[in-house]
Order: structure tokens, then C-alpha cells, then sequence
């Protein structure tokens, strides 16, 4: 990775809409673009004046000590936190030209283009087949064999394909939690999103599980943008291209995997990343 | 950044009292006792209850209560034909089906309603309230208010008013667990639906309820137990008949009323009569209770 980033302190505070950031940082251009973005739970504020791009096919890691608001920020990248009566965000999330965090955005239309995984496998109550027809059935009407064939498709992407093909239709909930995870994982590349995020997808399973899970997101950014919430620095230093160190609700710095954890410029990720706190 | 050093606990050497030890020692032993005696009074009269009940309802069960209606008694001839409770075991099936039938789903609307649409709201607090008095209020009320309501405007007792007295009584069961059962889905299950761009209707009937079916299932089967032996509201409602009727118009025998009617008509046969239907309902609910059981073990 030539390119340097140029990341001042943009959210300290006071600095909040100043960002100078080489415009081919990374050699991608963004698919989701973060300005001044604030968000609160009731009137606890949970974000500052973040901004953030996340490069087209590219793995933006997000890390930082519990509470820093990193899977917050990727709740508000699908709107998530809409769910929530008092959560609300300010400032824009540009997505094809369109501030996404807009009142006037249909949600669903924007779930199906961001999705998302989450911490704990979330298989529905059903069979493995119906747990991947479900999110397609919601937004196309496919004949049958199309439908197999997306399935299939979608199960295969997530490397779970060759051990599930003989038992499509028995429950999905007596898979183990990392072919539950890798379900889930299907279910959400079966809608074709553009978008996937995800939200420390690997610290409920074990280490051959989580490798199988990164080994599957590098693979996955030839097609899709990806941003992962982890905990695991290791984890964002091998999944990662860039990486957002994020601090009380602050973006302290975001850089190249490489430049971040070798030379970051800030103190406080230089200490965060040696375990001088979080 | 503020480093956290530990404080090392600075503590004097701890004398503990074998006076103490042995006083503990006592009441843990006293407690024990007194709850084991309390278990073992509570059983003594269940299993008293339970025996008198299957010894007196064995003897009296035959084909004919299965098979006939209600005869008046012939006391001292018993050569004369005897009766039996088919009158009030169909009577009792349509009421409690058409009582679940009407009730289950308003209730698991009202469930529901306040397990995903109202958390936290002013109205859905009142509505959680109101059901849950109405959960435990005295059952010959339901009856009184059914009895303004459709037997005094229909100019008198029917079979549909005592199904209606059995719907009021099932909602509340009915919409508290489904709202427990709702409640017990974690929400991570819910965002997984959503993240997926589905509707939150389409959340609720796809997902949610399948992953809540079984509570949800037994709570109704529950309800059905307990109305089955109602007595009280459908004394004012559909005030009982001693013969077969499938007319919701007019009044309509149920098994726990004939039950109350021949325990007190005073005559040796019906007496043995009533023993028996007291025995068929409480195998009807035992048996529902365990299909519940089975239905709520099933789920894993």
C-alpha cells in the first residue's frame, strides 16, 4: 500500500468537519461516506463529528475499547438503531449520493443494500434452505429452481455449501455456532447486498471457526465493501485494509492496517494498540 | 488516561465464633424441616383429593355415562336404565372450543401488542395491568357481565354466552404468555430480521412466532385447561341441560355444572354420577397439561 493517509485529528474536538485525506487513499473510491456525524442515546452523546470513508471492496476494521461507539457507528450505517425510540443521528452518511440517516430513506431498501452479521449467530427457526429463501423472498419473487440456485449460490460464497448441500431442509439450529455464523453469513450475501457489516462476528466462536469466518471476509471484499467491529486487534491486522480507532465516542485516527498498528500517529492509539489501556 | 493501580486490602486476622458456626448450623436444620413439613401437608391433601376422587369416580365410570344422557333417578330399582354425561361432556367441548377459539386470538393480538409494538408505552402498561387483573378476577363476575351483556337481551341462558364467559376468561391467560413468550426472544434475533430489510409485521408473524410457537401453544392449551373446569360463569350463562343440545340459542349442559346439579340432588346414583364426571374432567386437564409439557419440552 503506497499511499499515505493524511488523517488530522479530525474529531477532536473543535476539529469536528476538518479532514484532509489524500483522495486516492487506499486506491479505492469510498462506497460509504461518514461526515460530521453525531449520534445519541437520548441526550447521551455517542458519537462526535465522526468522519470516516469506507473504500469500495475494501475491509475497514473498526477498533477500540467497549463503549467507544464503533458498533454504534455500524448501527447507524443500515439504520439499525431506527428500531430504537430516543436513538437518533445527526450529520450525513452518503450512500450513492444520498444521506442515508434521511427520514425520507426506505429502510428496508437499505437493509437489503447494507447487511449485516452479528455478534452471536442469529439462525432463524426454521430450515436451512427457508433461513437463506427468507431475505430473498423479501425483496424478489423467484421461481423455484432460480431460488435453488440462489441458494446454493450464497451458501457456497459463505463456505458452508459442501456441508449443509445433504441437509437443506432439516433445522438450522442444530448447526454448531460457526456453521450458524457462516449461515448467517449467507442468508445476508443472499439478498446481494453492496455493503456488509459486521459486528464482532467472531468472539462467540472458537479459533478454527474464526479462521474459517476471516478467511471468508477476505474473500468476500472482491465483491462487496465490508466494515467489521472487533475487539481483537490481531483479527483487525489480518482482516483489515484500513482500520478506525475509535475512543469515547471520538474517531482518534483511521490509516492503513500496516501504518496503523506499526506507526500510529496518535498517542492514544499508539497506547491503545500496546494495552496501555482498553 | 488514569492508570489503575490495586490497593492492596489491608485486614486484621478474622476471628470466627464456633458458637456461631453451631446456631447457623441449627436454623439451617430448623428451616429445612419446617419446609419439608409444610411440602408434606400440602401433598397430604392433594393425594387425598387425588385418591378419594379416582376410588369414587372408578367405581361410578361405565360405558353408559360415556354413552347416555341424563335420566331422572329411579332410587331403589335397579333394574331401571341408568343415566350418563354425554349431554354435558358435548355441551362442555363446544363451549371450551368455541370459547378458545374466540379468545386465543384476541389475546395473542393484545400479546403481541404489547410485547413488540408498546415496551415502555404509557397505554401498553395500563393494557398489561388491566389483563392481569382481569387474570385473577373472581370468574362469576365474567359470568355477571356476559349475563347484562347477551343473556338478558337474548331473554336467556344460551350456549353461545357461556362460550362467550369462557373467550373473556381465556384472553388474559392467553395474552400474558404470549407477551412472556415474545418477551423471551432476544432481540439480536429480531435485529437479524430487520437487517435483512423485512417489515417488522413480517418480523413478528415469520419469525417471532415460530420462535415463540411452542410457549406460546402451551399457554393456550393452559387456558383450555383452566375453562374446561369453569363452573361459576357458565352457571349464569348457559345454566346447564339434561339433554344434548347443539343449539348455541338455547341452554346448554356443561360438565362441571351437571357435575354441581347431581352432587347436590341428594340421590345415592346421580351423586356416583357426578363423582365420575369429576373424574373425566380432571383426566381431561391432566391430559392437556402433560400434551403442554411435551409441547414446551419439544421445542429443544
Amino acid at each position: 500500500m503506497g499511499s499515505t493517509t493524511e488523517q488530522t485529528a479530525a474529531s477532536a474536538p473543535g476539529f469536528g468537519g476538518m479532514q484532509a485525506r489524500s483522495a486516492e487513499a487506499l486506491n479505492a473510491q469510498a462506497r460509504i461516506s461518514v461526515r460530521n456525524l453525531d449520534f445519541y442515546y437520548g441526550t447521551n452523546k455517542a458519537l462526535k463529528g465522526i468522519n470516516l470513508d469506507l473504500p469500495d471492496r475494501q475491509v475497514t476494521g473498526m477498533i477500540g475499547p467497549s463503549g467507544c461507539g464503533k458498533s454504534t457507528l455500524l448501527r447507524v450505517l443500515n439504520r439499525m438503531y431506527s428500531l430504537y425510540p430516543g436513538q437518533r443521528a445527526e450529520g450525513e452518511v452518503l450512500m450513492d449520493g444520498r444521506n442515508m440517516i434521511d427520514a425520507s430513506v426506505d429502510l428496508n431498501e437499505l437493509r437489503a443494500k447494507v447487511g449485516m452479521v452479528f455478534q452471536k449467530p442469529t439462525p432463524f427457526p426454521m430450515t436451512i434452505y427457508d433461513n437463506i429463501a427468507f431475505g430473498i423472498k423479501l425483496h424478489e419473487k423467484l421461481p423455484k429452481s432460480e431460488m435453488d440456485d440462489r441458494v446454493e449460490w450464497a451458501l457456497t460464497r459463505a463456505a458452508i455449501w459442501t456441508e449443509v448441500k445433504d441437509r437443506l431442509q432439516s433445522s438450522a439450529m442444530g448447526l454448531s455456532g460457526g456453521q450458524q455464523q457462516r449461515l448467517c453469513i449467507a442468508r445476508s450475501i443472499a439478498v446481494r447486498p453492496e455493503v456488509m457489516l459486521f459486528d464482532e462476528p467472531t468472539s462467540a466462536l472458537d479459533p478454527i471457526s474464526t479462521l474459517k469466518i476471516e478467511e471468508l471476509i477476505d474473500e468476500l471484499k472482491r465483491d462487496f465493501t465490508i466494515c467489521i467491529v472487533t475487539h481483537n486487534m490481531q483479527q483487525a491486522a489480518r482482516c483489515a485494509d484500513q482500520v478506525a480507532f475509535f475512543y469515547l465516542g471520538e474517531l482518534v485516527e483511521v490509516a492503513p492496517a500496516a501504518q496503523l498498528f506499526t506507526a500510529p500517529r496518535e498517542k492514544r492509539t499508539q497506547e491503545y494498540i500496546t494495552g496501555r489501556f482498553g | 488516561m488514569s492508570s489503575t493501580t490495586f490497593q492492596p486490602e489491608t485486614r486484621g486476622v478474622v476471628r470466627r465464633s464456633p458458637a456461631l458456626a453451631s446456631r447457623r448450623k441449627m436454623v439451617d436444620l430448623t428451616v429445612k424441616w419446617l419446609c419439608m413439613a409444610a411440602t408434606l401437608i400440602g401433598l397430604f391433601f392433594l393425594a387425598s383429593i387425588m385418591l378419594t376422587l379416582l376410588w369414587r369416580g372408578l367405581v361410578a365410570l361405565d360405558w353408559t355415562v360415556l354413552t347416555e344422557e341424563f335420566r331422572p333417578t329411579r332410587y331403589g330399582d335397579d333394574t331401571a336404565p341408568k343415566g350418563g354425561l354425554v349431554h354435558a361432556i358435548i355441551g362442555s367441548l363446544i363451549q371450551t372450543a368455541i370459547g378458545t377459539a374466540i379468545g386465543t386470538p384476541i389475546g395473542l393480538l393484545v400479546g403481541t401488542y404489547l410485547s413488540e409494538y408498546a415496551r415502555g408505552s404509557v397505554l401498553g402498561n395500563v393494557l398489561r395491568f388491566v389483563s392481569d387483573v382481569l387474570l385473577s378476577a373472581p370468574s362469576i363476575l365474567i359470568g355477571l357481565f356476559i349475563y347484562q351483556l347477551v343473556v338478558l337481551p337474548m331473554g336467556g341462558f344460551s350456549g353461545i354466552a357461556g362460550a362467550l364467559a369462557l373467550a373473556i376468561i381465556v384472553i388474559p391467560v392467553v395474552v400474558r404468555t404470549t407477551e412472556d413468550m415474545l418477551q423471551l426472544i432476544p432481540n439480536t434475533l429480531r435485529e437479524a430480521v430487520i437487517g435483512l430489510g423485512a417489515p417488522k409485521w413480517k418480523m413478528i408473524t415469520l419469525v417471532c412466532y415460530k420462535a415463540a410457537a411452542s410457549g406460546i401453544l402451551t399457554g393456550i392449551l393452559l387456558a383450555v385447561a383452566r375453562i374446561a373446569g369453569e363452573t361459576a360463569p357458565l352457571l349464569l350463562t348457559s345454566f346447564g341441560n339434561n339433554v344434548t343440545s347443539f343449539d348455541l340459542t338455547r341452554a346448554m349442559a356443561s360438565l362441571p355444572i351437571a357435575i354441581y346439579q347431581q352432587a347436590n340432588s341428594g340421590f345415592p346414583d346421580l351423586i356416583q354420577i357426578a363423582w365420575s364426571g369429576a373424574l373425566l374432567i380432571t383426566l381431561g386437564v391432566l391430559a392437556i397439561n402433560i400434551i403442554a409439557r411435551a409441547v414446551l419440552r419439544g421445542r429443544n
